[in-house]
């Protein structure tokens, strides 16, 4: 209950009335190529979706843009370390953005920190939505017992938050990208399973399902192909803006010293580094990362946002 | 009611012993403790001695009796780090985090109900819409950055606050605090400042919704047709009227605040509970973080159990619903 925020905390936002759209304009236009078009009269979320794309693509193609690869220990010169932003590494390259305590150049470095923070947060979501939702929609057509005993476990995972049970999670499992997703997974299933839950108790009364079961269609098909699909917008909103809370959720714990590995920085394990030479005033260590970070959030939750309003239940006809 | 209470209690009960099991499974599986304990040139002697010492000789389900046994008895073991009972150090950190998390929930409903009331008079406004998209950064900003920038700001150009730890402590009553002292409440501001930043984001929003709401009533027209003054309105009227679902939420969110401070107590090395777990992880001081997770447990299940029996209390369909179940 305690963090309900993090997947509920847009669902608090006041139910505006939804527009009125005159009968008929529609016609002849896909659902999707309505969502599509729909989507895009929302300037912040056009804004945040460019944003993104960039983002990815920068992160994607790391290792042919950044001036230095930043895991190659041999290229590092421990005599550019701490260099102010815009001063010349020893290799003659400006590092635009300073350089860390390693000589690291930190444009390169958050490039590939973002690439680790991007791929943690999409990854953890995808495998966390399959399970969360498989199990919330068995959960929802199963009902009675199943149901109540799968509910219980969700509400009694969401009762405490998700930094503490991830931290504990990573305390055990030691740390590691690999060990930071299955943590991340284990702390976020249970939205999904809530989520499409949910939906799925509605979508189970209408009549296709009905007429599913009325034609004999063996059970697993009834859930996944008939079931399912039709949880899937809920879903996607909470998706969209879950992996924004992983990246944080995933920064925050590399940043407490639990997450990532110190060989594979993620722009949190960037942050912490800095950490400790922000008291002497030498700020950009910590901040670029911070800002990146910041960027990488706020675009996704922009996308997520306007795809809420645009995938909104009462909004659709 | 009875039957209602009786069966949540049973089921708080439940829960803490799944979590004990969870906690014993987990810590067993982190390693074995005598690695930190014995010196790196120990024989096998020395170590079995060790193990022989904590118990770790003997069979799992022995282990976990004794566990249970000594749990019940207020024992979660000696911190192998400062060689005192583990719940005492936990306990010794507990005024401070409570401090923080209390003063971080005044300010975020300080921060969070002035502007929450703002953006419900007048939601489509530019301010209005800016204070609902800036809760929604308030969700979603990884909470340790803003407290570097916080640090980075004020501590290290203005030179206006202390960057970290915990100021000169009084104490009252038997618990030290450090909020009667100037220096103590310097130390305060900015760890409470960024903890409270994300509740403070949880109250506009219910703010915001519960004033959009409440300006629609009828006796706010009626208040308005007397001729009350604005101010008026809002302070006694809409204030009054937001403030219970304000304050059930706060409520519920003080044991997420607790938890939240192990970030926040990070960022500003500030001698609390959280920051001892951290360091507890680091040095692989088990009986700490047992201890502390017992004791977060027990604190989140007191209070959702308080919060379920309120809600019983004044919603009969819940009792009624509980009673049947």
């Amino acid at each position: 209950m305690a963090d309900y925020v993090h997947s509920d905390g847009v669902a608090i936002a006041p139910e505006l009335p939804p527009e009125p759209v005159a009968p008929g304009d529609d016609k002849g236009e896909s659902l999707l190529r309505r969502h599509v078009s729909e989507f895009l009269k929302g300037p912040g979320a056009v804004a945040g979706l460019a944003v993104l794309v960039a983002l990815v693509a920068i992160a994607v193609l790391a290792p042919a843009i950044t001036p230095q690869n930043p895991y190659d220990l041999s290229r590092l010169d421990i005599m550019d370390n701490v260099l102010k932003p815009g001063e010349k590494l020893g290799s003659g390259i400006t590092a635009f953005l300073g350089t860390d305590d390693q000589g690291r150049d930190m444009l390169s470095a958050i490039i590939y920190g973002l690439r680790i923070s991007l791929a943690v947060g999409a990854i953890s979501v995808v495998i966390a939505c399959t399970i969360g939702a498989s199990v919330g929609v068995l959960a929802a057509y199963a009902g009675g017992r199943v149901d109540s005993v799968v509910m219980r476990i969700v509400d009694l995972q969401l009762s405490f938050p998700a930094i503490l049970v991830a931290l504990v999670l990573l305390a055990v499992f030691g740390r590691g990208v690999d060990k930071v997703v299955i943590a991340l997974v284990i702390v976020q299933w249970a939205y999904y399973a809530r989520t499409v839950r949910g939906s799925a108790l509605v979508e189970k009364r209408r009549e296709y399902i009905e007429a599913a079961r009325c034609l004999a269609l063996p059970k697993s098909r009834i859930v996944f192909r008939h079931l399912l699909p039709n949880c899937l917008p809920p879903l996607i909103v909470v998706a969209t803006v879950q992996v924004a809370h992983a990246i944080a959720l995933e920064s925050t714990l590399s940043f407490l010293g639990v997450g990532v590995p110190v060989t594979e920085p993620s722009l949190g394990m960037l942050i912490a580094h800095g950490y400790n030479y922000l008291l002497s005033g030498k700020y950009w260590i910590s901040t670029f990362p911070g800002i990146a970070l910041v960027i990488a959030i706020v675009a996704i939750n922009l996308v997520g946002d306007r795809l809420r309003d645009v995938l909104n239940p009462r909004l659709a006809r | 009611m009875l039957v209602c209470l009786i069966r949540r209690l049973g089921q708080s009960l439940l829960v803490v012993a799944v979590m004990a099991t969870l906690v014993f499974v987990a810590m067993f599986a982190v390693g074995d403790p005598v690695d930190i304990l014995a010196s790196p040139d120990a024989d096998q002697f020395e170590r079995d001695a060790i193990a022989k010492r904590l118990g770790l000789d003997r069979p799992l389900y022995e282990q976990f009796g004794l566990f249970v046994w000594r749990a019940l008895h207020g024992d979660l073991g000696r911190s192998f780090v400062y060689n005192v009972p583990a719940v005492e150090v936990i306990l010794q950190r507990l005024p401070a985090t409570l401090e923080l998390a209390l003063v971080g929930l005044a300010f975020s409903i300080l921060i969070g109900i002035p502007l929450g009331v703002v953006a419900g008079l007048k939601p489509h406004s530019a301010a209005g819409r800016s204070i609902m998209s800036g809760s929604i950064l308030g969700f979603s900003l990884p909470n340790f950055w803003i407290g570097l920038m916080l640090i980075l700001l004020f501590a290290v150009e203005l030179r206006i606050l202390p960057a970290g730890g915990r100021g000169p402590t009084t104490t009252v009553l038997g618990v030290p605090t450090a909020i009667f002292s100037l220096e103590g409440i310097k130390h305060l501001i900015l760890p409470a400042v960024t903890l409270a930043l994300y509740k403070s984001a949880l109250v506009i929003r219910i703010a915001q919704a519960g004033t959009r709401e409440v300006m629609l009533q009828d006796y706010i027209r009626f208040a308005r047709a007397k001729g009350l003054r604005p101010s008026r309105i809002i302070g006694v009227h809409v204030l009054k009227n937001i403030m219970i679902p304000v304050v059930t939420v706060l409520g519920l969110e003080l044991g997420s605040m607790i938890a939240f401070a192990v970030v926040t107590e990070t960022v500003f090395a500030y001698p609390g509970m959280g920051k001892l777990l951290i360091d507890s992880i680091n040095r692989l001081d088990r009986p700490i973080i047992v201890a502390y997770l017992m004791l977060t447990v027990v604190i989140f299940v007191v209070i959702n159990l308080i919060v379920d029996l309120l809600y019983a209390a004044v919603d009969p369909r819940v009792r009624l619903a509980e009673a049947k179940g």
